[in-house]
């Protein structure tokens, strides 16, 4: 088996009286696609900057490249991509510029460089926009820039924070199929995200975590299969009336979540269910049976939702 | 979890390749970002240019000409225009340092947070410090050399050490800048300090730093702001490099060494300010 690329144990972040993250373990192979998934808040990024080799450890072991990011930051930050949560593109530089500048700081030869950033705004869908400025790009386009730029020194490990974040659909689509071009050539993708459906779309294997904890890792299938029915039936009965039902529903289904708005009822079919329920002389306004997502998972594990 | 793989060494393949290529940066990294701040300056070099042309002959106008007919007699045995200029190329260092390690620091920690894009690279926060400021000395020496030029067409350097006085001026302004930046990199929230700096901190250096009469002229309680003055000092080692203005050699070294000290104190803690905010 290939050495992991990012080996964790019990990674700790603390600052002050509050831990970040929580005593970690997880290891990274070459190629493969790694995600962390979690609510705003539960350590993701803290871990990502630890990884990225700027933000100074705690307590724990951590190996990026069989190197300790206490004493080979720099070496370690040559061989990444970093995508950040909160785009840091010099907006007093044009598009183009903004490559030529961070591959100089790899200590790339100017004609390499300019090379790679063609090829690169050709990739992010940026090729027509070259002179223009940071500022007048959209959302969409400014992270596609911002991934462009972490590709300059050709990275064995691209890091991206929450990279969809604040995106609408179609801009989302467009990164995620960037990013799966990106993983198809074989670099190794370390991504952050609340969100289910790219955590689903872009991650071979995943941890879930909350509060600076892993509560759960395995591939999406997996996890879905572990924590969760295949099917999941959504009825709603009115806000206020909702407690009332979940009484009436108790032995339906695998399990049940009751949320403010809807019961969830998890089981392998949930049409059947939805026939259960309207023998029982209950009718739901509303009713939807969907398969089981992360999102499932997640609460299950944490008894709260995603995105809250 | 999948398990430790123990046979690892440190001398693998992909670990030999991230030191090799982290040499460079290592090495050239300060150089690197200073490339970056000066191709920046294609944003606003039409106003850089300007304000390093038309500043000294606006300044040597207005005071070279126009002040220096109310004193006829000069000061100190050289005329007012003579006195004047080496404090004016000293003040014009300080305000471009100024400018340079105020609001751009914010900007690069908060609103275009590019540092932490910067750090994200191989570049460490001292290579940034170091960067700015091999910018800024550029562009002050730049500047102060321009206006050096200007005092010599209005006649105002006898002395063929005179073009020393770019290095007094420029050495002036860093060392005002670099004790700004170690202040500036410390702001988590604007609230005003800049504005603030620029009343309490460089309008009053500029008033009372012997700019436009001898600090002597002061009364006696007020001449120590002149002693802890980088721009007093600048300026009298101007003057004594422009006209070979009399005073002891120990306080022309003191001059020399207030300037080098402050500048060493305040790059430091500017370097270890940012390294420990990239730090989070």
């Amino acid at each position: 088996m290939p050495q992991p690329v990012i080996t964790a144990r019990n990674l700790t972040k603390k600052y002050g009286d509050f831990t970040a993250v929580d005593g970690i373990d997880f290891e990274v192979a070459p190629g493969e696609s790694f995600g962390l998934l979690g609510p705003n808040g539960a350590g993701k990024s803290t871990t990502m900057r630890m990884v990225g080799a700027v933000s100074t450890r705690t307590a724990g072991d951590l190996e990026i490249l069989g190197l300790d990011p206490n004493d080979h930051g720099p070496d370690i930050r040559s061989q990444l991509g970093v995508v950040p949560q909160q785009d840091n593109l010099d907006q007093e530089l044009r598009v183009r510029d903004n490559l030529l500048v961070y591959g100089r700081y790899f200590g790339l030869p100017r004609s390499v460089i300019a090379e790679r950033a063609d090829a690169l705004l050709e990739f992010a869908q940026l090729a027509d926009r070259t002179k223009a400025k940071v500022d007048d790009l959209s959302g969409g386009m400014k992270r596609r820039l911002t991934i462009a730029r972490a590709l300059i020194n050709e990275p064995r490990i691209l890091l991206l924070d929450e990279p969809t974040t604040g995106l609408d659909p179609q801009a989302r689509h467009i990164l995620w199929d960037r990013l799966f071009r990106l993983k198809e050539q074989g670099t190794t993708l370390v991504l952050t995200t609340h969100y289910m459906d790219e955590a689903e779309q872009l991650c071979d294997r995943l941890v879930v975590v909350d509060k600076g904890r892993i509560m759960a890792e395995g591939s999406p299938a997996a996890l879905i299969r572990e924590y969760s029915s295949r099917e999941v039936l959504e009825v709603r009965f009115g806000s206020d009336k909702n407690a009332e039902a979940a009484e009436k529903l108790k032995g339906i289904g695998e399990r049940l979540e009751v949320l403010p708005d809807r019961i969830l009822v998890y089981s392998a079919n949930g049409e059947a269910e939805l026939e259960r329920i309207t023998h029982l002389g209950l009718e739901p306004i509303t009713s939807l049976v969907r398969r089981s997502s992360l999102e499932d998972v997640f609460l299950r594990l944490t008894g709260r939702s995603l995105i809250e | 979890m999948t398990t430790t793989d123990t046979s690892r060494t440190p001398d693998r393949e992909d670990a030999r390749r991230a030191l090799a290529a982290g040499a460079a940066p290592r090495r050239f990294g300060s150089w690197y970002i200073a490339e970056h701040r000066i191709r920046a300056m294609k944003g606003y070099a039409g106003d850089a240019i300007f304000q390093s042309v038309g500043n000294p002959l606006i300044y040597l106008f207005a005071l070279g000409v126009g002040l220096a007919s109310l004193v006829p007699q000069g000061v100190g045995g050289v005329s007012y225009l003579q006195f004047v200029a080496p404090a004016l190329m000293a003040s014009a260092a300080m305000t471009v340092t100024a400018n340079e390690t105020s609001y751009p620091i914010l900007l690069g920690f908060k609103w275009n947070p590019i540092f932490f894009g910067m750090n994200a690279s191989p570049i460490t926060g001292a290579q940034i410090v170091n960067g700015m400021f091999i910018h800024i000395a550029l562009r002050t020496v730049v500047t102060v050399a321009i206006y050096c030029g200007v005092i010599a067409l209005f006649g105002a350097i006898t002395s063929p050490l005179g073009w020393l006085a770019i290095l007094a001026a420029a050495a002036t302004g860093l060392a005002i800048g670099a004790a700004i930046s170690s202040y500036t990199s410390t702001i988590q929230e604007d609230r005003g300090q800049m504005a603030m700096l620029q009343r309490f901190g460089i309008t009053p250096l500029f008033l009372f730093s012997g700019t436009f009469f001898p600090l002597e002229q002061l009364p006696p309680f007020l001449q120590p702001i002149g002693w802890i003055s980088p721009l007093w000092h600048g300026t009298e080692l101007g003057r004594v490099l422009t006209y070979g203005m009399e005073e002891p050699a120990w306080l022309t070294a003191t001059h020399v060494g207030y300037l080098v000290t402050l500048f060493a104190i305040g790059l430091w803690a500017t370097r270890r300010h940012f390294t420990r905010r990239l730090d989070k």
